[in-house]
């Protein structure tokens, strides 16, 4: 019989594929699946009732509340916030423009919890602006404000990431043509600039999302901690973990992984729309 | 529409890409800016189009100042070399691209948006693939949309940059055709930007040479290939064989090679042969026929002289037939610049 060969020049060794491939297999198992499984195992130990009653009582339908609130202000921010800073930055130049790449990423390099603390050091009571609010009755830190401004902060890279090189890929021929022809700026932007991007952008944005419902560091500074009321998911998670209550600390666990879940397989639906596969940002 | 451009002066940088460029552009005329790279034909194109600003001097249309003028307010169609067309939109919505964008009294209806899209379609042959998008089509094809698009608007001038340059030879050379018979059907001012001197010589009324920044020649096809002004122009444009040599007493002497250089200051200097000014003569001077091969009608000769200098001739098929062993071989015509 017949074999079709399909070998190419670049492929290695089938032993050299095998190893390659069993070593990224085993360490994803033991790394990825194993902790994720045994989330679920451990919440669903005294059965599901158990893990449906741990999410179903009122300070768990806070920070699950409270999760989505976060993310439903901070992704539409980040994504405004992220065509803007792409646009200025793959299609124009202006002085600065290396300093604004770099500020982009400073999210990224800087700690988390150190995120938080600088915003306890502005809004908080010892704060620059601590006096002044108090004397008006604001309250940003250990309040939703302050989880809102942490969590836009931690997560404002991921869309302006992801859509500047897919931008400075496509070139500004196209937004030429058009004014050419008698476009404006914004009429440029939305009928030929932001429709070559919308995949980028919405690979970006559900990125964004999923850092924006998990994010613990930055929140757990300025969040306070008060149940029921500036909880988010993994903060509440943390706290039935330190009181013993495993059943409830990882029945809500496992509702945050459903919801990553639900967020990489819409990811993974978008990648194999044109246009957006093999393009990466980081 | 006339195109008038007065000393402009364009810099990249430190980089002078238009050094005081002027030029005048017929109105219908269909006009070639020739070019190496870096010769800055694309950047005096892109500010005529306004999507440069020049850094001095002036561009007027029909005696009017557009220098600063926007792209938009001087309705130029400009067709790039990678076509630029919206990726997301039909081909009909492409070219309909600029009759939608305006606003008001300006718009045309969508019957009569349509009704010209129609016809723009027509006139660059490609009739109902109206509804189909870019990535369905051909390069030669998306050139015609891309095309068609910038004559939407009904522009004052077709603005082209290198509009062949990343299509393959069977297609450009219908594409060329295609772009004199829209020419001549629309009877608008065109200039198109090219590197490839037979493109510019057979689609152009008139061909301007542009080396570093500056024209160095204007005039017809004919003019700019038989009566070069400059060494550079008589190296680029049409085949040459170029000599090194000394002017004296009204000759160019190099090696055995003797041309007659009235006129051409004395001292070094440069000539230039094209191949098929060589000719057997007996009062010439002797070369080895190294090879030769047949390019349609004509034979190209290669051959060397005493001096070890390689000489390129081009003859008719039955001269070539006489060119065996060691000739000898005179020029009829040359062009000598000095150095």
């Amino acid at each position: 019989m017949a074999t079709v060969s399909r070998r190419r020049a670049t492929d290695d060794p089938a032993w050299a594929k095998v190893l390659v491939i069993g070593v990224v297999a085993v360490f994803l198992a033991l790394v990825l699946i194993l902790p994720l499984a045994a989330v679920f195992a451990e919440a669903l130990r005294k059965g599901l009732g158990a893990a449906l009653d741990a999410i179903n009582n009122a300070d768990a339908l806070a920070a699950v509340k409270l999760t989505l609130i976060t993310a439903a202000i901070s992704v539409p921010f980040n994504a405004a916030f992220g065509l803007c800073a792409a646009w200025a930055i793959a299609k124009h130049e202006f002085p600065g423009k290396p300093l604004l790449i770099t500020l982009i990423d400073l999210p990224f390099s800087v700690s988390p919890v150190v995120a938080g603390l600088i915003y306890v050091l502005i809004f908080g009571l010892q704060g620059w602006f601590g006096e002044y609010l108090v004397d008006n009755d604001i309250k940003i830190i250990f309040a939703v404000p302050g989880i809102v401004l942490a969590t836009i902060f931690v997560t404002f890279p991921f869309v302006a990431r992801e859509l500047i090189p897919l931008m400075q890929e496509q070139g500004t021929s196209e937004e030429e043509a058009a004014v050419s022809m008698g476009a404006g700026g914004l009429y440029t932007f939305w009928r030929v600039t932001a429709p070559n991007v919308r995949w980028g952008l919405m690979y970006g944005v559900l990125l964004c999302n999923a850092r924006a419902m998990g994010e613990f560091g930055a929140v757990s500074v300025v969040s306070g901690h008060i149940r029921g009321l500036t909880n988010t998911m993994p903060l509440h998670v943390e706290i039935l973990y330190n009181e013993y209550d495993f059943v409830g600390a990882f029945a809500v666990a496992a509702l945050l992984c459903l919801l990553a879940v639900v967020t990489l397989v819409l990811k993974t639906a978008l990648e194999i729309q044109p246009g957006v596969r093999g393009r990466r940002g980081h | 529409m006339t195109i008038s451009i007065r000393s402009v002066e364009k810099k990249f940088g430190r980089y002078p890409a238009l050094n005081k460029v002027d030029l005048e552009i017929a109105d219908g005329e269909l006009l070639a800016l020739l070019g190496p790279s870096g010769s800055g034909k694309t950047t005096l194109l892109r500010t005529i189009a306004g999507l440069e600003f020049p850094d001095a001097g002036q561009v007027l249309f029909d005696g009017q100042d557009v220098t600063f003028a926007s792209a938009a307010d001087r309705r130029v169609g400009f067709v790039f070399q990678q076509y630029a067309l919206f990726k997301h939109m039909t081909v009909a919505k492409n070219i309909a691209f600029g009759l939608d964008v305006r606003k008001g009294r300006d718009k045309p209806s969508k019957v009569e948006i349509a009704k010209r899209v129609d016809d723009l379609l027509r006139l660059v042959e490609l009739d109902g693939l109206g509804k189909r998008y870019p990535s369905q089509l051909s390069g030669g094809q998306r050139q015609r949309v891309a095309l068609s698009r910038a004559l939407a608007v009904q522009p004052s001038v077709l603005l082209l940059d290198e509009p062949f340059g990343a299509l393959d030879a069977t297609v450009r050379k219908s594409l060329r055709k295609e772009l004199r018979r829209v020419h001549d059907a629309t009877g608008v001012t065109t200039i198109f930007v090219t590197h490839d001197q037979e493109e510019a010589l057979e689609l152009a009324d008139r061909v301007a040479i542009l080396n570093k920044g500056q024209v160095e020649q204007i005039g017809t096809p004919d003019q700019v290939h038989d009566q070069p002004e400059t060494a550079f122009v008589c190296g680029f444009v049409g085949e040459a064989n170029c000599f090194e040599g000394q002017v004296g007493g009204g000759e160019f002497n190099a090696g055995a090679l003797r041309l007659p250089a009235g006129g051409v200051r004395e001292g070094s200097a440069t000539a230039y042969v094209r191949p098929h000014d060589f000719v057997l003569d007996d009062g010439g001077f002797e070369v080895r026929v190294d090879r030769a091969h047949v390019q349609g009608a004509l034979t190209t000769v290669n051959a060397t002289a005493a001096d070890g200098r390689p000489i390129e001739i081009s003859a008719s098929r039955a001269e070539a037939a006489r060119f065996q062993g060691t000739v000898k071989i005179a020029a009829r015509k040359a062009h000598v610049y000095a150095a």
